[in-house]
Order: structure tokens, then sequence, then C-alpha cells
């Protein structure tokens, strides 16, 4: 028998004489407040980036509200909603993919994989190539997607309840429909239609302004608080549901509600800045890896998603200059890569 | 008194009836065990009883009130189960496994009492893994584990525990071992154990009161030397065999009858 090193987790307890008692986990509170750090840092970058160019300093004294007003117009009217829609965005694919992943027991049981973004490609699409609708029309088309998509998948999936393994392979089979679908779609539109469907399916935070950012902020604010709320219940499901349910949880009703809250994140982040590859898939992982905790660090993927896309936002606008790679095509092409360590790193684990 | 019982239940799995019109009441303090051939309803009437297996028709009352109609966290703290398997996550370590098993007493805004943190350390100290505290549960051995698994329901403090099957896949060392622990659990804590097992010689050696079954109905219920009888193991399990006195305990052992005898019976009949 190997023995690996003995790790002991610092878990600090804050209590008060009222009854009250706080566990942190020192090393995932860490991992947060860092992940936000960075996270601050690539939003300031990637605010200074572009055919305007302007030095973090000058950044940070136009949020203050002390730019000159060419500054203060470039600042608030074209960069800080993009870098919101980014950090929104990717936050709230990031907390959906773990708690796919942790619904599922299965890392590849993210949004980006069972269906739902694809879902809400196709609702996209059938809004812009059949009704050749406006922006604000091709979110709500994508939003609807995603989650009938959502609802399909969970219903094709119920037998008894749901089970992990059989989420991802119907979720893979819906996937493949709703891929074909898009692409019977794409054969139908004209070469405009055609071209802004290209252009929305790579997932991009170009050109977001402020519409983006309210109905994203409403809908991460209300189902944030949902899904940590459930957070303690989802670290007892992991265990399987007999022993969640000898412990008090009640695990398809947990279920139910975490999976509805993830499918909605996962249809606002895509509404508002189009199906970006792989963060939902990514951001958990990556998170656990640096928590080193067991279970779902729902905040850490959070954050980590958050970061994860603007940060690829800012490396896409410096590598290939501004507004000229969308971030989506980047994540895709790194979160391949990711998904290649990961299977290989699996199979030698000896899991798939 | 029984705190826990089943009242003329109906149990099935879609429309697969297992059993009908079953009454079980488990006495108070008692360490029960069900035993009974495979396909017998045993681990069906624990799932029941554990508020897992919703009965068509009948009720499992619970201090004399129907189980379901309580919140599932108040019945958690009054209701511990070992399910057969459970999945560790991974990379977790004992001392956080076990602390799970206060989850029921545990709330938003009360995470980790000093209450929490001495019941968690009794619980190890009375399975014996304190000292794999920090250690990760997928590199312990299966009796170990299963201990691990056993300190997390402990730390449920609940005083009525159900386990099912909790010697499948050890071996017989590890068997005796986590049986002499729930025996120890239910003499010095008082604790109410039920148990679901295979092994009638463990069964009999280890309960204080015994419900054989056989196609979803109990055969017979009470203390072992009293049910375990040649014709009651030949009615239930349909096999012949002699019951003597346990040399270690005095309690019944059976002994299979050798095969040429049973093949004589069978040829007799």
């Amino acid at each position: 028998m190997s023995l690996s090193p003995r790790t002991v987790r610092a878990v600090r307890t804050v209590r008060t004489s009222g009854g009250l008692s706080l566990r942190v986990d020192a090393r995932a509170a860490l991992v947060v407040l860092l992940l936000l750090a960075v996270a601050a840092a690539a939003s300031v970058a990637l605010i200074a980036t572009g055919d305007f160019p302007m030095s973090p300093a000058d950044v940070l004294r136009t949020l203050a509200g002390g730019g000159t007003p060419a500054q203060d117009v470039v600042v608030h009217d074209l960069r800080l909603p993009r870098v919101l829609v980014g950090l929104l965005a990717g936050a709230c694919l990031g907390l959906a993919g773990a708690v796919f992943q942790s619904v599922s027991r299965n890392p590849l049981g993210s949004p980006d994989v069972i269906g739902f973004g694809q879902g809400s490609a196709a609702g996209a699409l059938v809004v812009i190539v059949l009704f050749h609708g406006d922006p604000f029309a091709v979110a709500a088309g994508a939003v609807a997607g995603g989650v009938v998509t959502g609802l399909a998948v969970y219903l094709l999936a119920w037998k008894k309840g749901i089970n992990g393994y059989r989420l991802v392979l119907v979720g893979i089979g819906a996937a493949a429909v709703l891929t074909g679908l898009r692409d019977y779609l794409m054969t139908k539109a004209d070469l405009v239609d055609a071209t802004r469907s290209m252009i929305w399916m790579v997932g991009s935070l170009n050109g977001r302004d402020w519409e983006q950012v309210w109905p994203l902020l409403c809908a991460a604010a209300m189902l944030l608080p949902v899904v940590l709320g459930n957070g303690r219940a989802l670290r007892m499901l992991e265990m399987g549901d007999d022993a969640a349910h000898a412990l008090g949880v009640r695990a398809e009703r947990t279920r139910l509600v975490v999976t509805a809250c993830a499918v909605l994140l996962t249809a606002a982040a895509t509404a508002a800045a189009g199906p970006v590859g792989f963060v939902a898939l990514a951001a958990p992982q990556l998170a656990r890896r640096l928590t080193r905790a067991p279970g779902p660090g729902l905040l850490a993927a959070a954050a980590m998603g958050a970061t994860l896309l603007v940060g690829a936002d800012w490396a896409s606008q410096r590598l290939f200059g501004a507004d000229k790679l969308p971030v989506g095509a980047l994540t895709g092409m790194l979160g391949g890569c990711y998904l290649l360590w990961l299977l290989f790193t699996e199979r030698k684990a000896g899991r798939v | 008194m029984s705190r826990l019982t089943a009242e003329s239940v109906t149990l099935a799995y879609d429309q697969r009836v297992i059993a009908e019109n079953l009454s079980v009441a488990i006495p108070d303090r008692s360490f029960t065990v069900i035993v009974g051939p495979n396909a017998c309803g045993k681990s069906t009437l624990l799932r029941a009883l554990a508020r897992m297996l919703k009965p068509v028709a009948g009720s499992v009352l619970l201090d004399g009130a129907a189980i379901g109609s309580y919140p599932a966290k108040q019945v958690a703290r009054t209701l511990g189960l070992l399910p057969q398997s459970s999945i560790a996550p991974d990379g977790i370590t004992v001392g956080d496994l076990v602390a799970r098993g206060r989850y029921p007493h545990q709330g938003l805004l009360r995470q980790w009492s000093r209450e929490d943190e001495r019941i968690v350390t009794e619980s190890m100290a009375a399975t014996g893994v304190d000292a794999l505290a920090d250690r990760h549960v997928d590199e312990l051995s299966g009796g170990q584990r299963q201990r691990v698994w056993i300190a997390m329901a402990l730390a449920q403090q609940t005083p009525l525990l159900l386990l099912d099957e909790p010697t499948t896949y050890l071996d017989i060392q590890h068997q005796i071992e986590v049986l002499d622990l729930c025996a120890q659990l239910h003499e010095e804590q008082g604790r109410t154990l039920v148990a679901v097992l295979h092994d009638l010689n463990h069964a009999a050696r280890y309960a204080t009161h015994l419900i054989a079954m056989r196609d979803g109905s109990v055969v017979a219920e009470g203390a072992p030397g009293d049910v375990v009888t040649a014709e009651l193991v030949e009615q239930v399990f349909g096999l012949r065999c002699q019951v003597i006195d346990d040399p270690e305990t005095g309690t019944p052992l059976v002994v299979p009858a050798a095969r040429r005898a049973r093949a004589g019976a069978a040829l007799q009949k």
C-alpha cells in the first residue's frame, strides 16, 4: 500500500457567543481571494488595451471618476461593460460547470458537453435565421434554447431519479442532435445571417455594452445565493443518494434546484457572450486542483471562470490585436488541450 | 416499546411487489438483525424503515407518527443509516468524512460548533479510527473504511441506527471486527441497532432480537436462542441442518447437513 503524504487541511472556525459558527477552509479562501485579485488585474489590463491605449493608472483614475472626458467615454461606455460581461459570464459558467460536474459525478458533465451550450446556440440561430431578430431577440432565443434543452435532457435522463452517467450520455446525444439542427439552419441562412450566426456562435465579448450587463447581473445575483445555499447539501450528495438521504438531504429536490439554477446561469451567460467554450468544463477542475479540497468548490469555480474568461480575452487582444480573435476561439483551443490532458491523466489513474 | 415500527406495509419497486401487509416492530435498545435468503425483502424492509422507500400501502411510524411527515433533517437526527455502498469523495480525509455526519445538526450559520468537534472526536475514538484522522479515505483497507463510515453514522448521534449488510465485501476478521463494534455500541451507548446480515451464525451470535424473513413476510422473530432451530432454518432457507450450541458463546450455531444426508433426504421425499 502506498502512502501519500498526509495533508492536514487548515480549517478555521469562527464562533460567536450567540452559538453561531462558520467554517472557513483557509486554503480555499486564499485561492478565491487570489483568483479575484488576478481577475481584477486582468480586468484593468483589458480595459487598458485597445485602439485607444491607456496606462493601468489612467484606468484606475478614470474608474474612480478622475479621467479626461475621452477616457471617460472609452472606459465607461465601451470597455467597462465588456469586462463586466466577461467577469459575470465567466463566473456563471464556472459555477454552472461545478454544479453539473458535481451532480453528474463526472468531470465531463459540463454544459458545453451535455448540450446546453448547443441548445442556446440553436435557439439563437432560430431567431437569427428564421426571424432575422434583433440582438435582444437573439439573446432571448439563446435563453429559451438553453432552458428547453436543459428540461429535455433532465426529463430524458430521468428514471426514478437522475443518474450522473445517464445525464452525460443523454446530454451528449442532445448535443449531437442540436449540432445537426444548427448546421441545417446554417444551410438555410443567407450570407448576412450566416455570418452573423458564425460570429455569435464562437462566443465573443466584442462590443458588449450595458444592455448585456444588467440582465446578466440580475440573473447572477438571484441564482448565485440559491446555488451557494445548496452547496452543503450538494457536498453530501457526492457520497451517493443513500448516504445523503441518511443525513437528511432531500436528494432529488436539491438536484433539481441546483440543476435548474445551473441551466439558467448557462443560458444567461450564453445569451450575453455567446457559447464561450470550455470555461464551464475547465474552471471547476482547475479551481479544484488549486484548492485541493474534496467536493465542489463553488465559489472557487466561479472565481476561476471569471478569471479565465477575462484573462483569455485580454490574451487574445494582446496576441491577435483588438477585436480580431473572439475570446471563444481562444478558450476553445485552450479548453481542448485541457480536455486532452484531463483524459490522459484520468486514463493513467485508471478512471476512463 | 418500539419507537420504529412498520404497520402493514406493502413495499414495491415500480410494479414489482416485494412484500405485502408486512408488520414489524423494532424493540427499543435492541440489536435487531434481519435475516433471510436472497430476495426475501430484508434490505427492502430496511430501506422502508429508513424512509428511503415509500410504502405503497401502510406506513412506517417513528415515535407514533408517519416517518415521512417529519422534516428530513429531523428524522436524520433520530435515525441513522449505513447504506450498503457509499462513495468517498476524491481526496477526502477520514476526519472530514466523519465530520459530515454532523450535517443534520448544522445549518448555514451553525457550521461547526464545539459540540460537533467533540462528537466527531468521540466517534472516531469509539470506532478506533482516531489515529487515521488525517489519512485519505481512499488509501485505507476495506475494514478500516467500513469503520470510518460507521464513525460517520455515529457522529450523527441518532438513538436508532440502521445498517444495511455492514459486513459485505469484508474478510472474516474484519466482519467480526465490525460486528464487535456494533455490539459494543449497542451495549455501551444504549443505541437501538437494526442490521441486515447474510450470515445466520453471525446473526445468532450478535443479535438480541432476530427477524427471519422469507418471500416478503416475517416467518419468526424473537431471541436467537428461541428462533434459530433446525426446523426454522429449513423453512426459511430450505436447508437441512443441525443447530448446536456455539462453543464460544452458547448461542445457536447452524451446521449444514452433509451433502449425502441432504441428498438422502431429497430421495425420501
